[in-house]
């Protein structure tokens, strides 16, 4: 019915986001981590994008050097979830003009704001991605707004106190 | 903070401080604070429940984008104390036509975490229309939202959202024709596919369609898509699994699908390939498609061989369901051969899979026996012990397989490397049938014994301990004795002795004990009596497997019907030999009381001339009776008043007693309740039918794990002679008495234990025909005995969590069944569990929110289902009714029976219950029912 985790991994098995739409504690978390990265970096690239894991299904998709992983229950949509998996990233691309790690680790931030945007309670929200990209383009905007506000009225005080 | 979390290192700090920063009305700040305590914290978390109030001035408030970010940390981690105080709230969001389409998506999705978090925020009967509106949403963001929401209502409730049905219908029609798309939710051409898969699911949950012009238009919708597939890879999967519900009209679009698959199938793109054969497998669930598929055969088991493990399972999976009688031999032979070369990890579940299909499909035994040796001898390791205890039961229950399988084990012990469990199969078949083979050259006993020898000394204890059995059945077969043979064997034996393993010692010693006394021993190892036909462990285990994936959505529940039903049928054939799935008979409902202390009411009354209460409590027969003086104590209390009440004494001028009629029943451990029922029954019997005799009998009952010791004491001054007792025990009981004697002297007292075994559910009670002579008064009793199915439930505590799925898991009849019972003067809740936990049910308090509620749990032990889940749920009206449903989930399959609660009226003079409707008669959840 629903994406129960979502994580990234690097290459070399670095963690690069996690967001977990199901009841997971902190032992069990780490468990699925290590458990998935070991059988999803392992597999050569001619291979199909799904792994069975603990009755559940693992969709998961190479971008370059990052995997993307989101858990789904057996009987899902494995495409469905494998597409999203490639709107999700084209969503990032488009927001960061050409994403790449880099990107993922400095603004990671962002990605998780993204991925809000995007899936809500592990149910795609928006399939569109100009709404998307317009979206995080306002927020991005009132933080800066209220960021100016913030040092303008630090410069005022700056100057009172002088 | 939050990278620190990202690099893995556990953060417990600042979590307070995350919190804060949510209350704090700048937008970075709250931003932040949400999205901190979104991915950090689980919902449980302590520190959630101090920003419900934040968060939901949050929502109510006026700004956008706060009540967006709040909207978005609820949907992910929102927990069930949120779902209560917010839900109205982010429904009133997801309704009003004033929000913005971005808010109302997100209420929307809010709101079905919440919805699974606490079923109860949604009300039913209010929404179907609201969700009839929402669906004709224009704008798919919010129209992908609340697909969600609603494939979630409606898996759980069908019925109810009717009425959206020619939405959904219509939704697609718009997709499928590209009418009205906005150009950004295109996604490579294809009309937002996520709507369409999303909405085709919702259909799934309904049942086919009435209406023909839904359904027409349905179909062309369905048919478009489907050719549309061929290139475009996306939306494939959605028609596989839907059609395959309207499969009853669209015979030929099944046909179509299919194709389509075995297209996908040999494709080179793994994905597809992986999908094609999942599908396949699914539509084999339900649909009628055999003779389609089996044209893919080929193909399918070229997939076996695919580098990916996941393609492989898949591959197997699917020949594993479209096997048949046709086609099983091929594909076990298939399997068989796969399985020396696949991999470790998939060879368990092959050599199982195989086993079961050779079980469930042989054409002729023999060939079953092949397959199985050939797959001890290849797969080895990984073939359970259930798969060779399954031979060799086969083998002794088929006299003409006897010899065919003892030539078999005897050409693969002439291989040298033999696997352990190849050797253990092949000495067990030998020694016992070796015999039938004595006149083929090479297999006379000498030459038997010499084979098996050499592998004495490789392998483990295990089976250290057959081959000594099979030796001692060797020289037992070998008639004139042969005194070399004997000697060699002897050695043997006089090795073992001392050896370290205690079952090897004590077999070597016995055996060698027993050999040397020459010709008793033919009796002792006589040939193997046949065993008693039961379900194969295999297949119980496939539909162990079954039930595991069972799963909610739709497809799958009729499927697993199908399954089930085909597995019953298949315990038929001859060649599994094993009985069908245990069914009772119709049952005979014994009426009792009920009430805990009504029995010793009830039977203060009839025996109005208790002079004392004999409250001997004694353990079971292991236990001895040292303990008898605490355990008095423990006795049932209810016992004791009933000595002071000696309320009316109806029986007395007849009983015209200096002896007591004196029952007790003994508490222990397990089974801290008693046969509380059926004291009064048996009381009822013995009064009945004894008055005017001088004698005192007392049955002491001591159930334990289907044990009963029954206690005569004779209390009088003179012998009772012939005593005789026969039991007769219903059909779903197994008792066996031991010797009863003649006499029973004066003033002395008698056991004798009586074992019983439980076989299947059934109401019946079992009936002790009791009778003797004292002086020249014959007494005939009949008695019941308290064996009855509350005596083999154990209580067990299910938490909420694995409650709700299992019970959830199982919906509509035969699974699980209501029935409202009205009109009945209800039973205080106290009092309902007190009386469960007495029946052997444990009462979980608190699992259910509603207090009106009533939810327990127990094991029921039986020889023919071994142990199953029973979940019982009562829901009360405060008003007059009380509706008791019960459930039963059985390890191979799940039961769940409704039967009316019988509340009984407590009217003071007689306790006695309304005999309960019966429900399904075949149903053990139905004779629990019973005696409840």
């Amino acid at each position: 019915m629903q994406i129960h985790f979502v994580i990234l991994i690097s290459k070399q098995g670095k963690l690069r986001l996690t967001k977990w739409y199901s009841q997971y504690s902190a032992k069990e978390r780490s468990r699925a981590i290590a458990e998935l990265s070991c059988a999803i970096l392992n597999r050569g690239p001619k291979l199909c994008n799904f792994v069975e894991w603990r009755g559940n299904k693992v969709v998961y998709r190479r971008y370059v050097s990052l995997y993307f992983c989101m858990c789904i229950d057996h009987d899902d949509n494995e495409l469905e979830i494998l597409e999203i998996i490639q709107h999700f990233v084209e969503i990032l691309d488009r927001y960061f003009c050409g994403v790449c790690e880099l990107d993922l680790i400095y603004n990671f931030h962002k990605a998780y704001y993204i991925l809000d945007e995007l899936v809500i309670a592990g149910e795609l929200q928006e399939s569109s991605k100009r709404v998307v990209t317009r979206l995080m383009d306002s927020l991005e905007l009132l933080v800066e707004e209220s960021k100016e506000k913030a040092n303008t009225i630090r410069n005022v005080i700056a100057q009172v106190t002088k | 903070m939050l990278y620190i979390y990202m690099l893995c290192y556990d953060v417990d700090f600042g979590h307070m401080e995350a919190i804060s920063l949510i209350s704090a009305p700048k937008y970075p700040e709250k931003q932040v604070g949400y999205i901190v305590t979104s991915s950090l914290l689980n919902e449980n978390h302590d520190f959630l429940r101090m920003v419900i109030n934040t968060v939901r001035n949050d929502i109510i408030g006026r700004n956008e984008t706060f009540q967006c970010l709040a909207l978005t940390r609820v949907g992910n981690i929102g927990g069930r104390e949120f779902a209560e105080s917010l839900a109205p709230d982010v429904q009133r969001l997801l309704i009003s036509s004033s929000c913005r389409p971005l808010v109302r998506k997100k209420a929307g999705l809010c709101l079905l975490r919440l919805y699974r978090k606490n079923v109860d925020v949604v009300n039913i009967d209010g929404w179907s229309d609201r969700m009839a509106q929402l669906l004709d949403e224009r704008d798919l963001g919010v129209l992908t939202s609340v697909m969600s929401l609603f494939i979630a209502l409606v898996s759980n409730n069908t019925e109810a959202y009717w009425n959206c049905l020619p939405k959904c219908v219509k939704i697609l029609e718009r997709l499928a024709r590209n009418q009205d798309v906005p150009q950004e939710y295109t996604y490579y051409g294809i009309p937002s596919p996520w709507l369409q898969v999303k909405t085709v699911r919702a259909l799934q949950y309904f049942p086919t369609i009435e209406d023909p012009n839904t359904r027409r238009s349905l179909f062309e919708v369905l048919q478009r898509i489907l050719m549309g597939t061929d290139v475009v890879k996306y939306v494939n999967k959605n028609n596989a699994s839907h059609a395959v519900m309207h499969l009853d009209p669209e015979k030929e679009m099944m046909s179509q699908c299919v194709a389509l698959l075995g297209k996908f199938i040999s494709v080179r793109e793994p994905n597809i390939r992986y999908l094609g054969l999942e599908n396949m497998t699914r539509m084999l669930l339900v649909a009628d498609v055999q003779d389609i598929i089996k044209r893919h055969q080929a193909q399918i088991i070229t997939s076996l061989k695919d580098p990916d493990i996941s393609i492989r399972r898949r591959a197997l999976d699917l020949l594993y369901a479209m096997c048949d009688i046709t086609n099983a031999k091929d594909i076990a032979e298939e399997l068989l051969q796969y399985l020396s070369t696949a991999d470790f990890a998939m060879r368990e579940e092959l050599a199982l899979k195989a086993a079961i299909l050779a079980e469930k499909f042989a054409p002729d035994l023999s060939w079953y026996v092949d397959v199985n040796l050939q797959l001890i001898d290849k797969a080895g390791d990984f073939v359970s012990d259930d798969i060779w205890y399954r031979v060799v039961q086969f083998v002794t229950n088929n006299e003409d397989l006897q010899p065919y399988a003892a030539g078999k084990a005897r050409d693969y012990l002439d291989k040298l490397a033999l696997h352990e469990t190849m050797v253990k199969v092949s000495a067990y078949i030998l020694g016992e049938y070796s015999h039938l083979l004595a006149r083929r050259p090479g297999c006379s006993p000498k030459e038997i014994f010499a084979i098996i020898n050499d592998k004495l000394s490789t392998v483990s204890p295990p089976t250290i301990a057959i081959l000594l059995s099979t030796y001692a059945e060797i020289l037992m077969h070998t008639q004139p004795p042969d005194p070399e043979l004997q000697e060699q064997v002897w050695a043997i034996f006089r090795k073992y002795e001392s050896y370290i393993d205690v079952e090897i010692q004590q077999r070597a010693v016995e055996y060698f004990a027993l050999s040397r006394k020459g010709a008793a021993l033919v009796d002792i190892s006589a040939e193997m009596p046949k065993f008693p036909e039961r379900q194969s462990a295999l297949l119980k285990k496939a539909e162990d497997t079954e039930v595991d994936s069972a799963e909610q959505s739709a497809i799958k529940l009729g499927s697993q019907q199908q399954m089930s039903n085909a597995l019953v049928v298949t315990d038929q054939h001859p060649p599994s030999a094993s009985v069908p799935v245990s069914q009772p008979g119709p049952v005979k409902v014994p009426s009792q009381n009920l009430e805990g202390s009504s029995p010793d009411q009830g039977m203060a009354k009839v025996n109005g001339t208790v002079d004392k209460i004999d409250t001997q409590p004694v353990p079971s027969a292991d236990l001895l009776g040292d303990l008898l003086g605490p355990l008095a104590i423990e006795g049932p209390p209810g016992t004791t008043p009933s000595e002071e009440q000696n309320p009316i004494s109806g029986y007395e001028a007849s009983s015209n007693s200096t002896d007591a009629l004196a029952l007790s029943t003994i508490t222990e451990e397990s089974d801290s309740v008693q046969p509380i029922g059926n004291v009064a029954d048996r009381f009822h019997a013995l009064c009945l039918k004894d008055s005017g005799v001088p004698y005192e009998e007392d049955p002491y009952i001591q159930s334990h794990h289907g044990r009963l010791v029954l206690f005569m004491g004779n209390k009088n001054t003179s012998p009772f002679v012939s005593v005789r007792a026969l039991i007769l025990p219903p059909a779903h009981l197994k008792m066996e008495l031991s010797m009863v004697p003649e006499t029973i002297p004066p003033r002395a007292q008698v056991q004798w234990p009586l074992e019983v075994v439980n076989l299947r559910a059934s109401r019946d009670v079992a009936v002790l025909d009791f009778s003797y002579k004292f002086g020249t008064i014959a007494v005939n009793i009949k008695l019941r005995l308290p064996a009855v199915l509350n005596k083999f439930l154990q209580p067990i505590s299910v938490s909420a969590e694995e409650f709700f799925p299992q019970w959830k898991s199982l919906s509509g009849p035969p699974l699980k069944l209501q029935e409202v019972v009205r009109g009945v003067k209800p039973m205080p809740i106290p009092e309902l569990a007190n009386l469960f936990t007495n029946l052997q049910l444990a009462v979980t308090p608190g699992l259910d929110t509603n207090p009106n509620n009533l939810v327990a749990s127990t094991t029921f032990f039986s020889d023919s289902t071994k142990a199953m889940l029973c979940l019982i749920r009562i829901e009360t009206d405060p008003s007059d009714r009380t509706q008791l449903r019960l459930k039963e989930l059985i390890k191979e399959y799940m039961i769940s029976v409704p039967t009316a609660s019988p509340v009984p009226t407590p009217s003071p003079a007689q306790l006695q219950r309304q005999p309960p409707p019966v429900g399904d008669p075949n149903d053990p959840g139905a004779m629990l029912a019973g005696l409840l």
